[in-house]
């Protein structure tokens, strides 16, 4: 195709504005009249709200109102719900607690909301909160997943007794079990995955506009599936029904996640606008972001790996327990289960797993989907896991490995997966070969000459994306269907809009989708616009995340674009008078195949329009929508190798080399693709050596600064090698997998193994931060 | 952010005054503290004086190997100056890794060590150097300058102007970052002056910049990276934080002080 379709790598469409400053975020909309919010939080991780006086708030200058919990719920207000069911292995359902938007007699986290206030300016609803007085009986918190199990610890919400949210397993306990006992080898060893802070660039924002005239809302919110925000709004917290509910997710500053879920914000900005008869303005600030973002990860683990004579896995056995915060958000309880446990064989062909997963509340802000969600905690346990047991039983880690790798498709797992295509032994050769992993000894020689330790470690990760069959995840407990839709319209002078369920924060779709168009139709890639986030503009769409809008946004774009293409094609043959069948699309022609024959596309999109010469019977028009609903997940894979050097005298690690090797299935744009990469991989090193969420024992949050939570940046990362292997994606049209999580999921046990064998052991919990490492290594001697 | 009013003070005599009209005024030199602490609420001063367009007060002036670095004069300007790297550039080095460049053409010497962070830089160099602050009303020697964390000797109302120092026969500085906020997690500063040999710690200590005599005995009579292998760093007196505790930054406070040494040649 021309330089503009798949494959080219065209520069991105959407960068001129974000470059220079134009784009256009929540917190850039203004409307006539509007005021600004400022919410009242709690001060303490677990307390009773006793009596809250908003007398002399609301006698403050520029005050319209300060409304409360007890207000929105006698409105109505539905509490905050979690969309997916999991029932326990006894078969009770999982227990809920209450999530009220605003905290009505007990507040459960820092940062849980208790009033709005709305004022003239944020600076006016700012003080006029510090002037709300609000009557706390502090209770006793836990912060930690596994001492809020213990007896005798603080109890969160009445619903989950011992705080216990479910105890859910996967897999067969007794064939695990049975394998343990019989094996040659097993490996064990203690796996914690550090919670992370999400950290997107633009924090949330939203804006709620009530219409009184056409008792209408809109809500400007900084969302990665707006269409979502909508339903639940109405369907759950009965904000108002569809028809009465506009939402816009305009340019977004990235999500990493954080920005799937419904929060209370929009919820209460749409309510207080309507209640104050004023548009109403929240914008987080960082401090707020820290203190109230959905966080990630953040779980224990014991892990037991077993092995015959052969070093060949015949068993491997889980037990997590996984900190799900003060109240189950939207995903929550899908992250550590079904995006989790499903993933635990890897690479590998393991004939018997068994996963037991606890989920725990805590006076710590909820987790949930943080990129890769779940992906990254199975790939850290298993390769961690990998590791240790090359290391015990003395074979180099690529060899375990590849005795261990799958190596015919369709593959059907023991939890549940059925991977279609891979070639796991192709990334791993290209990136040993691609870090010079032979030539290693000499280079740790080097190091060591210069007294440096040197180490060297890989990752073999593979992750489910383009979530996902409907039916499936139906079956598993989602409340919602992960189909995608997509509408093509062709306007009367041949350029085209695209309008998409998927939702683009950062990723490119702009640029990405229109190359599909165009080259399809051999059409300028500037005649296409893509129109996204904004529920009046597209009818219904399922939003971004877990690496969807390619394999799943675009196979409904593909699917649209066949009925255009059909239709266009129908016109064209009548205008030529020629056959239907005969009738090829290339560089913006309609053409009679083999002959010279031709109308120009945008002739065609005229004349459907025009409507003065049409196939008798056709409807005049080129406009179609599809939905795409997947037949699999997808299963990108690959092989990750970092190479450290570590300053023995203070524990610092330099990542020298970094190696990707990916198998992304087609790719659409390599440029974007490698962005991805990059910035995955950033994300993974943060986890691995820089980032770590801490909370003190009463629920406060000692990271929640800058100052204190060290992000990853420039000169902390190496320049990246990246490669692609390329198995194409056999469930959908084009043949792609996603890669919008593999370099954080594939890096930070890659990394770990590097630093793990610079110093000679492996017991090391990320992130691996200077001190941590010191101390590892004068452990060792 | 609350409410502020903001004065641009042409002279050092018209800041002190407005200083003295407005008691619940602060000095705003580049703000790169002061302004961040207001916008979390933590600080409110009624007015804010600003001081960097008083032109007496910014720049480094060097005369012979006597230097004086105005209070006002920006990281970057004395990380840049080659003057002032011709006799002394353990300072430039030192000023050229604080924060990031924004913070560097913002941030002011006065006002580092008026705010006396204990992670801060400067507090060591000027310690280590053994400096001079001057203030619109006295000079004050480092040694009693720096009094503890976020303290010093200055009185309400008094301002630095400059701070002056005679260049050392040699120095260097050491840094090791904290990974997070890039602050001194422990920075050590050693110079050979006439006075004698100098040691300072930031970073560290739990009462702020302080100097090891253990290491300023040891370099005076060898000044090498060896000489420090035997001397001991009690941790007790040191900070245990998030990032690092006492144990861990008394390995870090010897091993940045050899690197130090050995970056001064
Ligand atoms: C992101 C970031 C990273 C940083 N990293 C580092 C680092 O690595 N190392 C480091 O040392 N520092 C670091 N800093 C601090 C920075 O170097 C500034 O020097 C410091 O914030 C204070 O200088 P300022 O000129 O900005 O003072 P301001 O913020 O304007 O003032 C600080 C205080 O000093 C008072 N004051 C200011 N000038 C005078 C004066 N002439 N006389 C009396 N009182 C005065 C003010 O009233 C205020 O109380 C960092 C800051 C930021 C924001």
């Amino acid at each position: 195709m021309g330089v503009e379709g798949i494959g080219a790598r065209v520069t991105r469409k959407e960068d001129k504005r974000f470059l220079t400053g134009k784009g256009r975020y929540t917190d850039d909309m203004t409307v006539p009249g509007m005021k600004y919010a400022y919410f009242v939080r709690s001060p303490y991780g677990h307390a009773k709200i006793r009596n809250i006086d908003a007398t002399a708030a609301k006698a403050m200058p520029g005050v319209i109102d300060v409304l409360d919990g007890k207000q929105l719920q006698a409105d109505g207000i539905g509490n905050l719900i979690c969309g997916w069911m999991i029932h326990s292995k006894d078969g009770t359902p999982m227990k809920m607690g209450a999530w009220r938007p605003l905290a009505v007699d007990t507040v459960r986290y820092v940062g849980d909301a208790i009033a709005i206030v709305v004022a003239d300016s944020s600076g006016e609803a700012r003080d006029a909160a510090e002037a709300v007085v609000i009557d706390y009986e502090q209770l006793p918190a836990v912060t930690e997943a596994v001492a809020a199990l213990a007896s005798g610890a603080p109890q969160i919400h009445p619903e989950a007794p011992g705080n216990l949210i479910f105890d859910w397993q996967i897999g067969e306990p007794d064939a695990v079990d049975k394998a343990i006992a019989s094996a040659a080898h097993v490996t064990e060893i203690e796996i914690h995955n550090n919670r992370l802070s999400p950290n997107p660039m633009e924090p949330r924002a939203t804006l709620g506009i009530y219409d009184t005239a056409e008792d209408h809302y809109t809500c400007y919110t900084t969302s990665q599936n707006p269409h979502v925000a909508r339903l639940v709004m109405s369907a759950f917290y009965n904000v108002a029904p569809e028809n009465k509910l506009r939402v816009i997710a305009p340019d977004v500053g990235g999500g990493f996640g954080s920005k799937i879920y419904i929060y209370p914000e929009e919820i209460i900005c749409l309510w207080a606008s309507k209640k104050t008869g004023v548009p109403v303005k929240w914008t987080s600030d960082r401090t707020e972001a820290f203190l109230t973002d959905a966080h990630g990860r953040d779980h224990v683990s014991k892990v037991k790996m077993a092995f015959d004579a052969n070093n060949r896995i015949t068993a491997l056995k889980v037990d997590t327990i996984a900190n799900l915060g003060a109240y189950m958000s939207l995903f929550s309880s899908a992250v550590p289960t079904y995006l989790y446990a499903t993933l635990l064989s890897g690479q590998y062909d393991i004939p018997a797993i068994h996963a037991n997963v606890r989920t725990v509340y805590t006076n710590t802000v909820p987790v949930d989907a943080y990129r890769g969600a779940g992906r990254p905690e199975a790939t850290y346990l298993l390769e961690r896991t990998m590791e240790a047991a090359a290391r015990e039983l003395g074979v180099s880690p690529a060899e375990l490995r590849k005795t261990n790798f799958i190596r015919s498709f369709p593959h059907q797992t023991p939890v549940i997966m059925n991977y279609d295509a891979g070639d796991y032994e192709a990334s791993l050769n290209a990136a040993m070969q691609a870090a010079d992993w032979a030539g290693f000894a000499a280079r740790r020689s080097q190091s060591e000459a210069r007294g440096k330790k040197r180490g060297i470690g890989m990752s073999c990760y593979i992750e489910a994306c383009g979530i996902a069959p409907s039916a499936a995840v139906g079956s598993l407990g989602a409340g919602v269907g992960l189909w995608e839709s997509a509408e093509v319209r062709v306007n009367a002078v041949g350029t085209i809009e695209v309008l998409t369920g998927s939702h683009s924060h950062g990723q490119g779709h702009e640029t990405t989708f229109a190359q599909l168009v165009a080259g399809r139709l051999g059409v300028p890639i500037e005649s296409i616009n893509i129109v996204h986030g904004d529920t009046d503009k597209v009818q219904m769409g399922m939003g971004t995340y877990g690496s969807r809008s390619g394999a799943v946004g675009m196979s409904a774009i593909v699917k649209a674009l066949d009925k255009v293409e059909a239709k266009a094609k129908k016109i064209a043959a009548h205008l030529m008078e020629a056959s239907e069948e005969d009738i090829v699309i290339e560089n913006g022609e309609l053409k009679v195949a083999g002959t010279d024959k031709a109308v120009p596309w945008f002739q065609v999109a005229l004349a459907s329009y025009t409507a003065h010469n049409l196939p008798s019977g056709m409807e005049p028009g080129l406009k179609e929508t599809a939905f795409y609903d997947p037949s699999n997940f997808t299963f990108p894979a690959g092989c990750y190798i970092a190479e450290v050097e570590i300053d023995p005298d203070t524990g610092e690690t330099d990542i020298v080399q970094f190696v990707a090797a990916d198998d992304f299935g087609n790719i659409i744009n390599p440029m974007i693709v490698e962005g991805q990469v990059h910035g995955g991989i950033a994300q993974g090193v943060g986890q691995a050596l820089l980032e770590n969420v801490q909370y003190d024992a009463n629920g406060q949050l000692l990271t929640a600064s800058y100052m204190d939570y060290a992000m990853p940046r420039a000169d902390d990362l190496p320049s990246f090698s990246l490669s692609h292997q390329n198995t194409p994606c056999p469930s959908n049209p084009l043949g792609i997998k996603g890669c919008g999580e593999a370099g954080a999921i594939g890096s930070p046990p890659a990394l770990i193994n590097a630093i793990t064998d610079a110093i000679g052991h492996d017991r090391l919990t990320m992130p691996a931060t200077p001190m941590k490492v010191w101390q590892a290594l004068h452990a060792a001697h | 952010m609350y409410a502020t009013s903001y004065h641009r003070a042409s002279s050092v005599e018209d800041a002190v005054k407005l200083k003295s009209a407005n008691e619940e005024g602060k000095y705003l030199s580049g703000g790169m503290t002061l302004i961040s602490t207001m916008k979390q609420r933590l600080a409110a001063p009624s007015d804010l004086i600003d001081l960097r367009h008083i032109p007496a007060i910014r720049g480094i002036r060097i005369e012979g190997r006597k230097v004086t670095i105005g209070a006002a004069t920006p990281h970057a300007d004395v990380a840049a100056s080659r003057e002032l790297a011709a006799i002394c550039p353990a300072i430039c080095k030192l000023a050229g890794h604080i924060g990031d460049p924004h913070v560097r053409h913002m941030g002011t010497i006065g006002g580092s060590i008026a705010n006396n962070d204990p992670a801060a830089d400067y507090p060591a160099g000027l310690l280590g150097l053994g400096a001079t602050i001057v203030t619109d009303r006295r000079s004050i020697s480092a040694d009693d300058f720096f009094t503890g964390l976020f303290e010093t000797a200055l009185e309400e109302g008094e301002m630095v102007t400059s701070v002056t120092f005679e260049a050392p026969e040699k120095a260097g500085y050491a840094k090791f970052n904290n990974p997070a906020s890039r602050f001194a997690m422990t920075g050590v500063f050693v110079a050979s002056t006439a006075g004698g040999v100098r040691a300072a710690v930031t970073g560290a200590g739990s009462s702020g910049v302080f100097r090891h005599p253990g290491f300023e005995q040891a370099l005076a009579s060898n000044w090498s990276p060896d000489a420090l292998n035997n001397v001991a760093v009690d941790p007790s007196n040191l900070m245990s934080d998030l990032h690092a505790n006492a144990e861990y930054r008394a390995n870090l406070v010897k091993v940045m002080a050899k690197r130090a040494v050995a970056s001064a040649g």
